[in-house]
């Protein structure tokens, strides 16, 4: 009778602690192979067929398509630089520089990956259409309520997940450096 | 006391065993896929645009707004399968990705170096079996070899501003991916 449940137990716990690390780790995304550079992480291998097993099991999970190799790398930010969670309510400024790559894109989603409604229907930017200074620089603020120059909403949601897509870049493709920044810098200013 | 630690031990290499094989598991078991999502909206092996990312119940999560997609859900078993994709102005890409969303293959309009993408893509049976004289011509001639049997063709054109989108969906509308007719000899 003891051994019964002892065993019963011991299945019941090891079904519990398995299940719960697969939960875990798929709903946090991990990955090998990640590249970080400040606020950015990217993971190129996720777009090639060395793919690890718990990014395949992920993009299942979620249904996302990664982006192939061949075409460019996309750099994940969900927190700034100082590590505090992107949050809607709050303004924050992306500028800098970006690394080397024919277009970029930076796009603006909610923690699911879906685009943030808003009534400008503006969901990101460009390299070919953002705003730049003189000396050829941008500055992006993110924020609930309208900005001038280069304004990105967020509209209000509690956490909002930033992606910036290099296309026909070299990153990611011959090396997993991380000298091969930079990447735009970005920093809370004020929270509502 | 001991007895105790050992039924732990016991419980903590089942639940790693656990781990790893639902971990592994995932790819066949998941229904919410972007191949499952997909096969709900397109026929097979015709291209079909997507709509536009904007709006809550987008296609797939992560998509970028930027660019008009057309995707090819393809089946090679009835034979291999031509893509023809023309370029847009700005940027244009082809990513294949197998049954279970791994990126295989992707190349983009620069890579391409014409006006269009040409493509074929076949099975590794499928490409032992090509005629060998065929191969005089292999330099006009680009041939991906799929993993799977059944995949994605996922076509990208980027407006590089929104009122460019029209452009880029015009230039995705002129894309095709159909089964090549069984050379007769």
């Amino acid at each position: 009778m003891r051994l019964f449940v002892s065993s019963c137990l011991t299945l019941l716990l090891a079904a519990a602690i398995g299940l719960g690390a697969t939960w875990l780790t798929l709903t946090r995304g991990v990955a090998f192979g990640s590249m970080t550079i400040g606020a950015w992480t990217a993971w190129p291998k996720t777009g090639s067929v060395n793919i690890d097993p718990y990014a395949r099991a992920t993009i299942s999970r979620t249904g996302a398509l990664p982006i192939g190799v061949g075409d460019g790398v996309a750099f994940f930010a969900r927190t700034d630089d100082a590590g505090n969670v992107l949050d809607g309510r709050c303004t924050f400024t992306v500028n800098g520089m970006t690394p080397a790559a024919r277009y970029w894109t930076v796009t603006l989603y909610d923690a699911q990956g879906r685009l943030v409604a808003n009534t400008i229907d503006r969901h990101g930017f460009t390299s070919a259409e953002i705003v730049r200074d003189g000396a050829g620089d941008f500055a992006i603020t993110v924020a609930p309520r309208a900005r001038p120059g280069n304004w990105l909403p967020s509209g209000g949601v509690e956490q909002f997940v930033l992606v910036w897509r290099l296309y026909d870049t070299p990153i990611g493709v011959a090396s997993l450096t991380t000298k091969e920044g930079p990447m735009p810098a970005i920093a809370r200013r004020s929270c509502s | 006391m001991t007895r105790i630690a050992l039924w732990l031990l016991g419980a903590l290499l089942l639940a790693g065993i656990v781990h790893l094989s639902t971990v592994l598991a995932m790819p066949t078991a998941a229904n919410q896929d972007a191949f499952s999502r997909l096969a709900r909206l397109t026929p097979v092996n015709t291209v079909v645009p997507l709509p536009a990312a904007a709006g809550q119940d987008a296609t797939m999560p992560f998509m970028d707004p930027a660019f008009a997609v057309a995707v090819c859900r393809y089946d090679l078993s009835g034979g291999a399968i031509k893509l023809h994709a023309p370029l847009s102005q700005a940027y244009t890409s082809v990513t294949f990705y197998t049954r279970n969303s791994v990126a295989y293959y992707a190349i983009n309009d620069r890579a391409a170096g014409r006006r269009a993408i040409d493509l074929d893509l076949m099975t590794a049976e499928q490409h032992e079996q090509e005629p060998e004289e065929e191969d005089v011509t292999a330099a006009d001639r680009l041939i991906i070899e799929s993993p799977t049997l059944s995949g994605l063709i996922v076509i990208r054109a980027l407006a590089p501003e929104p009122s460019l989108m029209a452009m880029a969906r015009r230039a995705l509308a002129g894309a095709q991916c159909h089964i090549e007719p069984v050379a007769a000899q």
